[in-house]
């Protein structure tokens, strides 16, 4: 089901091309074999270990620290406090202006009289080991006045509650509210009206390859190279350069291999910032590896939400209003410099997107406690806005006893009703949720699973359909970040050019974690060059080669650095065309390129290989003729301009079994349909989508970073933090709606979120359908054992 | 305690000699001293089993076992069964599969995967997501490793007659 662009000629079609075919992603075999370079991996001459002593309190005054005997201990290089770093770096707060009323407080690299979280760093040793960096640390004395901690985000904002930051005045970090058309008269006008309140864990992204930094000034060159697994190099390089008082082209950010990003690794955390400052400080390299317990206490966590939901019905299925009322917990600081406030603005900007309901009243707080920040992590927002918004069209349906596929079919927004709006304000170029919800119904044979879910529950066995649509935010232009004043690029560029053996080099701006950037980028410029993929090389993840770019983040690469690609290639491709109708007294019309030889256009005769026209071009450009200068490099950037988001849409199907003795939760099996405009290589399209639903059935089921009354997160370490492994997830089938951007030559939209975005909210629709003949409906997740169990009244 | 002690075992193939300290374990040991990095760190407590190598041609994970406990044993790694040409099929079905993406759990997943089909010809793909369920990966998903996996012990069977 594709939907062509009408009567455009596009260089994707081209003979040969490698757009919308599987091919194996280049550089495997590195990985495969054990021979990556991960920032954990990298030694240099001189290296320093830090380490950091964290404060075990979530909220405390520092009222001593002894490390005098630390300092003697073997290998020591030095111990350093937050006063004492504070003279190489500055503070920073992390708001943002287009978030209007977004407040926080200035945060240090290492923390100065006082702790605010549980995992806060006090004080970093740097030594010749990092065992030895380890054996110091538990020699410093650290002194403490404890303060009472703000845990609880329903009491936040109670005027009993202390003020963590008093210059702030409150707790309150942020807030939204948004209303649209006449809520109160369709609800009043509605036939049903259910609400609920909907609770998601506080989870984290639990990379495997913790984050990594190696930090080298060197004071000879006043400069400052910064290897770090990063999705945005450039962003890294101007907010090092800021808070160290240097020039952006005193700081180089180089990105080798990733292990693990999925949003974890796209802000700039104070433990690295420390380490960048170190390195400044000691003038050598500086090397900081986050152990597990510190993933867990200073990644950023996500998700921390409670959402009251409100949704209005007519007998017909037509759902009239939408309203929530959503509260979360940030930590003690907004995130750097992406704010933690984005997710909450998420929130209310995609509840209900899916529908046609023009009647939408949202509140966001946020609010700040003393516990591990949180900030953006894949599909922000997403997963909350999907699953308030499936789930209360789930409870619509139950109250009017409509089936959840008809009550869809009714509401959402007619696939020939583009360009259109919604409520909160969002622009749709082009949506196919009609088109996808019909896909899905068939791949997964809808009624075919109804029959055989009626005929187990009399066997009583208990099993669950459930359905979830949903939109999703890709390719974001400067409205994301750039419009607040973040440096933040949302344009990115490609260089690409002919060495001298007619080979092709490409130099991109987004980088790559493993989604597959090297083999999308090298796809586009293999066919629309005309040349085959094992000739192109890609380098990208170094801020001193590539050109200037945000990065892979917010499904933002192929769209965006794709185009760029594409566009940089055609203007290769042009310019070797020139020089060979100059070469070949032809004339660029009558020429083409196919297979790494220039041919003729008309009857594909080879007239001369690349490698011998770059050879000429190289070595022999007295053979061209007078006045010819070939230009074998090409660069162009792109950024969307038309629409602030390109956004795209998807649904999801759950089918699962519950044994309602035990709580235990079965997945069988899980459908996606997902439309993401142009697909350029279909196998790396539904792996992203595979991944990222895994990812949210880790949310569903199992993931939740538990604190105390007192802020101590109980279960840092992956023994008690459940991520989902192979024996519990089910195989995940994917299928496809194409409806291409218009706004690009590419017509490529993200695809990275989709999967994560509607596969808790999939899951909890199903566990209640599952659980509709105990009349038990839950609203919270993760659904452990204890959560059902306690909704069937068994514990 | 702290006094290094000295050590002699096989790794990939090749006699190693040191004096380690008895705190050390195996996964440092082979990153840091011997610098074979392929043999990844993601827990340090056993759960994820990216540091999963081979000591006497058994399976474990690198971070539970001390490099002195390694004395007197055979070690195999990642790099170690690359060059031997063990796996090639096996990294074969990784790649035409897309069984990877960041690739920081690959090693272990390998090295585990192997383990299984040396033990039995014709794991269901139940099996096999048994068998890989201490091996944590974020990325895909684990479907296109259990169908890499399961692909390779088709094309090892060989063609049915």
């Amino acid at each position: 089901m594709t939907r062509k662009k009408a009567g455009k000629f596009s260089v994707l079609d081209r003979p040969n091309s490698y757009i919308g075919k599987t091919v194996p992603r280049p550089n495997l075999d590195r990985l495969m074999q054990g021979r990556g370079l991960y920032v954990s991996d990298m030694e240099l001459p001189r290296m320093g270990h830090a380490v950091f002593v964290r404060s075990p309190h979530a909220h405390a005054k520092i009222t001593r620290i002894e490390s005098m005997s630390a300092k003697k201990m073997p290998g020591v290089i030095a111990i350093v406090t937050g006063p004492e770093l504070a003279a190489v770096i500055t503070p920073w707060v992390g708001v943002l202006s287009h978030l209007k009323g977004l407040k926080s407080a200035p945060q240090h690299a290492i923390a100065i009289d006082r702790v605010c979280w549980q995992g806060e760093a006090v004080a970093a040793v740097v030594a010749i080991s990092r065992a030895l960096a380890e054996d110091a640390a538990e020699a410093i004395l650290v002194e403490y006045e404890e303060l009472e901690a703000v845990t609880d985000m329903r009491t936040a904002l109670d005027p009993e509650t202390p003020v963590i930051h008093a210059l702030l005045g409150d707790n309150l970090a942020f807030e939204r509210i948004h209303d649209a058309g006449q809520v109160d008269q369709a609800f009043a006008a509605s036939d049903a009206v259910a609400e609920a309140d909907f609770i998601f864990g506080r989870h984290t992204g639990v990379t495997l390859e913790p984050r990594a930094v190696v930090a080298d000034w060197n004071a000879a060159e006043a400069r400052l190279t910064i290897y770090q697994g990063t999705q945005a190099p450039h962003m890294v390089q101007n907010i090092a350069a800021l808070h160290l008082g240097l020039e952006e082209s005193q700081v180089r950010v180089v990105c080798k291999d990733v292990g693990g990003s999925f949003g974890i690794k796209v802000h700039i955390y104070a433990d690295e910032m420390a380490t960048y400052a170190l390195s400044k400080l000691l003038r050598r390299p500086v090397k900081f590896v986050a152990d597990r317990i510190e993933s867990f206490n200073t990644d950023i966590h996500a998700r921390d939400h409670r959402c009251r939901g409100r949704i209005g019905v007519k007998r017909d299925g037509t759902i009239t209003a939408f309203e929530i009322d959503d509260l979360t917990g940030i930590g003690p600081y907004s995130m750097y410099p992406r704010t933690s406030a984005i997710e909450a603005n998420q929130v209310v900007n995609l509840v209900g997107g899916p529908y046609l309901a023009k009647n939408y009243r949202a509140r966001a707080r946020v609010v700040f406690q003393n516990k591990n920040v949180m900030c953006q992590y894949r599909a922000v927002g997403h997963p909350i806005a999907c699953s308030v918004t499936e789930g209360l069209v789930d409870l619509a349906a139950t109250k009017i006893g409509m089936d959840p596929v008809e009550i869809r079919r009714r509401n959402l927004i007619p696939d020939d009703a583009y360009p259109c709006g919604s409520p909160s304000g969002l622009k749709f170029e082009q949506l196919s949720h009609h088109a996808s919800l019909g896909k899905l119904v068939e791949m997964m044979d809808y009624e075919a699973l109804r029959t055989e879910q009626a005929a187990l529950r009399k066997r009583n066995v208990h099993r669950g359909i459930g359905i979830a649509s949903f939109i999703e935010v890709t390719n974001p232009s400067a409205a994301f970040y750039g419009v607040g004043g973040a440096k933040i690029s949302s344009q990115d560029g490609v260089a690409v050019r002919l060495d001298a053996q007619g080979a092709v080099i490409c130099q991109t701006s987004i980088t790559e974690q493993g989604q597959g950037t090297e083999s999308l980028t090298a796809q586009i410029v293999g066919s629309v060059l005309g040349v085959s993929m094992d000739r192109v090389r890609v380098i990208l993840g170094d801020t001193d080669v590539t050109p200037y770019g945000g990065g892979t983040w917010a499904s933002r690469g192929a769209g965006i650095g794709g185009e760029a690609a594409l566009q940089a290639t055609k203007i290769l491709r042009k310019n070797i065309l020139d020089v060979a109708a100059a070469i070949l007294q032809s004339s660029p019309s009558e020429l083409d390129i196919a297979d790494n030889i220039v041919v003729n256009a008309g009857d594909g005769a080879a007239r001369i290989e690349l490698r011998e026209l770059a050879r000429i071009v190289y070595f022999r450009p007295d053979t061209l003729p007078p006045g010819v200068q070939a230009e074998l490099m090409a660069t162009r950037h792109y950024v969307p301009r038309e629409y602030p988001f390109a956004f795209t849409n998807g649904i999801q199907a759950s089918w699962l079994e519950i044994d309602t003795e035990t709580g235990f939760i079965r997945l069988l099996k899980h459908w996606v349909v997902e439309d993401c405009g142009t697909i350029i290589n279909p196998q790396l399209v539904d792996e992203q989508i595979r991944g990222g639903v895994v990812q949210g059935l880790g949310a569903a089921l199992f993931e939740k970073c538990v604190y105390d009354e007192r802020g101590q997160l109980t279960n840092a370490n992956m023994a008690d933090y459940l991520v989902p492994m192979s024996a519990e997830v089910p195989d995940i089938d994917v299928g496809h709606v194409v409806s291409p951007t218009l706004e690009s030559e590419l017509g490529a939209k993200g695809a990275g979120e989709a999967g994560t975005a509607g596969a808790a909210a999939a899951v909890a629709n199903a566990v209640n359908d599952a659980l509709r003949p105990f009349g038990a409906v839950i609203t919270e997740i993760p659904l452990t054992p204890q959560v059902i169990l306690k909704a069937l009244g068994r514990i | 305690m702290t006094t290094a002690t000295a050590i002699s075992l096989i790794v990939n193939g090749e006699r190693v000699e040191a004096h380690v300290e008895p705190r050390l374990n195996l996964a440092d040991f082979l990153r840091d001293h011997l610098r074979l990095t392929g043999t990844h760190v993601g827990c340090e407590h056993g759960v994820c089993g990216a540091c999963t190598v081979r000591v006497n041609s058994e399976i474990v994970r690198a971070c539970l076992m001390l490099a002195v406990q390694a004395n007197a044993t055979s070690v195999e790694t990642i790099e170690g069964v690359s060059d031997s040409g063990e796996i090639s099929d096996l990294q074969n079905a990784f790649r035409e599969r897309n069984a990877l993406q960041c690739g920081y759990c690959t090693p272990g997943m390998l090295i585990t995967a192997q383990d299984l089909l040396k033990h039995e010809a014709e794991p269901s793909r139940d099996r096999i997501r048994e068998h890989l369920s201490g091996n944590y990966c974020r990325c895909t998903g684990y479907q296109a490793i259990v169908d890499a996996v399961a692909a390779t012990a088709r094309l090892r069977r060989g063609p049915k007659e």
